[in-house]
């Protein structure tokens, strides 16, 4: 029965791996290139593109050509874009800030608890992005669950506005990805060895010292891990700017949502898409270089 | 031993190294803050009144909508058609990707291989979204639910593939090799002793994938044609329209779908771990 | 084995869901809320054609659908000044309306309309107007002129909204401004701009979908608005207001056409000539409560919906309806767009 199957193990290896390769390949990074092509030609006025190489889409991203035609620097694009990294990088913080500690307290349960609470934290993070970005909309609306009480009770006397401002998008875009920030943590805390901590209290650190000198650099592959999978989805999100920012905060990823909907302009959402992909790209470069050097780090203490 | 650690606490109790206050605290905030907008949903679904945020009563006629509304029936048997096939195949692609990864060794081209299998989930939605869109319109491929499907099968691949690999690596060598000792052929051994070994973390593979297909928004709303209006697409038209409990009341179904699947998923990882526990 | 082979046959059943029609289906791709249930329902039960309806939010969604390759609508109902669009780009067919049986219930004035002379491409579907909408609760003004809506007073200011897409929106600050329509002058389009940016201070959000829920709850005062889709908020029993400006309101005209990779030409071509009968037209208009151009169509009105003031302009106030622009300026109101959405 396996003779069908050829004996080399290097050849097995890539007869495995072609499915992968075959539709990874052709359905997500040709499509990519396509797109990369697509940033360089002309948009067509109607929608799609002229094969015509063209850099404008490029060019667009930080001129423009005013209503009379000279060619001015505009920050407006670099401005959203500067806005999404700040969003991005804030609701980060934040889910490390909140997640941290929700990580280290699961690893100090039993084990039987611990499946237990990593269950109820992914839970909402299985079900649909745009319920839960809806669910925030009757939370922070006018007159919706946060206001209601408190203008009720007379605490406040008129809305408090929070619906349609950065903020909101804040909370959306930390929401939908807290999870994702609590797992990696979590991964990493589990190999802690306790038996570290207990040797630093004997020699007579404190606990914040615990703390800051052995747990936290313990747990940095966690860290990193979690804070790029948060990072990266925020930057190209685009439901929560859209339903909780009322559309007025563009983000890149509203933005390159727009150029392929209303605005027409094909070359220059994929010139914003290619952008995307670059920042990406520069994150996980220097992941990995940062997990080669703790790794290197390790090994030498270990030695 | 943990005396000299906080001279402080007279009277109070002394917590153990490595424990410290109010974290027990901060996990109940942390899952009320998680749930609570979960919750909420639930709660407006059984508004009375047509403006979902004023309470206007109990009742459940937004259900009964839901359940008789035709173009969400529709919605759903779309989005279960393509999570059904996206699930298959994408859980058979991960399986052979992940016993190469796992298994093969240090290859060259390993870690391009690793790479490329966790690509979809590096890039952001939006952009593998647009670079379908592109890509199908360039090709002039219009196979309305196909290409749907097609573009689930993509992006689930790496959803598959992290708990086969997880559970590949966590697997007990000693029964394939007491097999291969007893002269089953490779084939025999890899039918009847690793595929039974591996079959939950292919399951927790599956589950993955299937809930990842159900609830993908942004890629399916790019790609579809006519036809081809998934759940989640038709709930996003459904905001458009205004926001009424009907959406609430359909999110909620939805959601208890999802928990249903996830909670099997995670009935069948504690599986795992008791048969791996020898 | 058997399991293989039923395993293959469902699969091979269920892409065929996707890929051909089967017979006697027809595919409307319309904007939201605007297909009523019923309708569909009467017409499937006359002709025994299964209908399915999907949605999209604006006419640039459309195009941006269907020039993206999108097949399998049957019907898409984009407005007048889209039109001529859809046929340089040879996204539409021809299907010779003017030979329909109904066609002769088509008003005079609508017939072999401007932007399809010889009625060989639309049919009718509603016609309305585009102004602004209040909350008369919240809300003192009147809604007597566009100097409201694009600088609003106090009141109402940080609790404005506008659409999301640009044709409108820039057809209401040249009605304002007093500035022709698809201008190519660079001079003009930057008066649309400064008075945009500037009204962006005011502005809570950008939102085509939502508007008389954003009234009613409060969250908005004043909504860039549709004179039918008004109505039906005002009917829920909400205080809104749809204002008709002294400077004019912009007037639209949907019709249904047929886009040239459609399937079921036959079938689009029956849903066409069935909407150029009175009685299927009134339930149209009835439950959208926009203008239709249907002679006869009126005496199936509702006495509601004769007297609504969204449906009846007054007549002092001008309609005025949009032409395509040229791709000079449809790039200049693109640019100007982009300006304001930074």
């Amino acid at each position: 029965m396996s003779s069908w199957l050829p004996t080399n193990p290097s050849s097995r290896r890539w007869l495995g791996l072609a499915p992968t390769y075959l539709v990874i390949g052709i359905f997500m990074l040709f499509p990519m290139i396509i797109m990369g092509t697509y940033s360089f030609m002309e948009a067509n006025p109607y929608g799609g593109v002229k094969p015509v190489f063209s850099t404008a889409a490029y060019i667009q991203l930080a001129w423009e050509y005013d209503l009379d035609n000279t060619l001015i620097f505009n920050p407006g694009y670099l401005k959203i874009i500067w806005r999404s990294i700040e969003l991005s990088v804030m609701a980060t913080v934040i889910c490390l800030i909140f997640g941290f500690p929700v990580a280290y307290y699961i690893t100090l349960q039993p084990e039987n608890r611990r499946n237990f609470y990593i269950y109820l934290i992914t839970i909402p993070f299985w079900t649909n992005l745009l319920i839960r970005t809806f669910a925030w909309i009757i939370i922070l609306g006018r007159n919706g669950v946060i206001e209601l009480p408190l203008l009720s009770l007379g605490i406040i006397e008129k809305s408090l506005g929070m619906m349609y401002s950065d903020g909101a998008i804040a909370i959306g875009l930390t929401y939908s990805y807290l999870p994702l920030m609590v797992l990696p943590i979590y991964a990493s805390l589990e190999k802690l060895d306790f038996r570290l901590l207990e040797a630093a209290s004997d020699l007579y650190a404190s606990r914040l010292a615990i703390m800051t000198k052995i747990v936290i650099p313990l747990s940095k592959p966690g860290i990193i891990a979690g804070c790029i999978l948060v990072f990266i989805p925020c930057l190209g999100a685009f439901i929560a700017p859209n339903l909780l920012g009322g559309g007025k905060k563009l983000m890149l990823g509203s933005l390159v949502q727009f150029q392929f909907a209303s605005a027409r302009n094909w070359p220059f959402g994929s010139a914003l898409s290619m952008l995307m992909l670059a920042v990406v790209v520069i994150v996980l470069i220097l992941y990995a270089r940062g997990a080669k050097k703790s790794t290197a780090g390790e090994k030498a203490t270990e030695s | 031993m943990s005396d000299k650690l906080s001279p402080s606490t007279k009277g109070r109790k002394i917590l153990p190294v490595g424990h410290y206050r109010g974290l027990g605290v901060w996990n109940v905030a942390f899952l009320f803050f998680l749930y609570m907008p979960i919750a909420v949903l639930i709660f407006y679904s059984f508004n009375a009144n047509r403006m979902v945020m004023l309470w206007g009563g109990f009742s459940f006629k937004w259900y009964i909508k839901a359940f008789n509304n035709t173009a969400i029936q529709d919605a759903v048997i779309n989005s279960l058609i393509v999570a059904f096939f996206a699930t298959v195949l994408s859980t058979a692609i991960a399986t052979v990707g992940a016993l190469v990864l796992a298994r093969g060794g240090n290859f060259r081209g390993k870690t391009m291989s690793l790479g490329l299998i966790t690509l979809p989930l590096m890039v952001p939605e939006i952009v593998t979204a647009v670079a379908m869109l592109i890509f199908f319109a360039a090709i002039g491929l219009n196979w309305g639910l196909g290409n749907v499907i097609i573009a689930h099968v993509t992006f689930c691949i790496p959803f598959a593939f992290m708990p086969i690999r997880a559970r590949l690596e966590g697997m007990d060598t000693t029964l394939e090799q007491a097999s291969r000792d007893l002269y089953a052929s490779e084939w025999e051994t890899f039918r009847f002793i690793t595929v039974p070994l591996l079959m939950p973390g292919i399951i927790a593979g599956a589950m993955l994938a299937f809930v990842i297909s159900m609830d993908d928004f942004i890629i399916t709303l790019m790609v579809s044609g006519a036809g081809s209006t998934t759940l989640p697409v038709y709930i996003y038209s459904m905001i458009r329209r205004g926001l009424s409990p009907e959406i609430n009341a359909v999110s909620t179904l939805l959601l208890l779908f999802s928990i249903t699947i996830v909670t099997a998923y995670w009935v069948v990882s504690k599986k795992t771990q008791t048969k791996t526990v020898h | 084995m058997k399991r293989t082979l039923s395993i293959v046959a469902v699969a091979t059943m269920a892409l065929s869901v996707g890929m051909a029609q089967a017979a006697e289906e027809l595919f409307i791709y319309n904007w939201t809320e605007y297909t009523p249930p019923e309708l569909v329902a009467k017409f499937e039960a006359e002709t025994g054609i299964k209908v399915t309806v999907d949605t999209y939010d604006s006419n640039e969604t459309l195009l941006a659908k269907l020039q993206a390759g999108a097949t399998g609508y049957d019907l898409v109902v984009p407005s007048q000044n889209f039109v001529p669009i859809f046929v340089s780009e040879g996204l539409i067919q021809k299907v010779n309306v003017s030979g329909m049986s109904n066609f002769k219930n088509i008003q005079e004035r609508w017939r072999n309309p401007a932007w399809d002379p010889k009625q060989e491409y639309s049919s009718p579907w509603q016609w309305g107007t585009t102004s602004f909408s209040y909350n008369s609760e919240n809300y003192s003004g009147k809604g007597e002129s566009l100097k409201e809506f694009f600088e609003p007073n106090e009141e109402a200011s940080g609790r404005v909204s506008a659409f999301q897409t640009p044709d409108e929106v820039v057809n209401l600050a040249n009605i304002y401004l007093g500035l022709p329509f698809c201008s190519e002058d660079p001079a003009e389009m930057k008066q649309v701009q400064d008075l945009l940016v500037a009204q962006k201070e005011h502005i809570i959000a950008y939102n085509s979908e939502t508007m008389s829920d954003m009234l009613t709850s409060g969250e908005a005062i004043i909504t860039n608005h549709w004179s039918g889709f008004s109505r039906l908020g005002r009917l829920t029993g909400a205080p809104i207001v749809y204002a008709y400006p002294k400077e004019g309101v912009i007037g639209w005209y949907d019709s249904l056409v047929v886009p040239s990779s459609a399937k079921n030409v036959d079938n689009a071509r029956k849903f066409m000539n069935f909407m150029m009968d009175p009685v299927n037209m009134a339930m149209l208009t009835v439950n959208q409560g926009y203008g239709d151009s249907i002679i006869g169509s009126s005496k199936y009105y509702t006495e509601e919906l004769k007297s609504a003031p969204e449906v009846n302009p007054p007549s002092d106030v001008p309609v005025i309806f949009a032409t395509t622009c040229s791709p000079k300026a449809q790039s200049l109101i693109d640019k100007v767009w982009m300006k304001v959405m930074q």
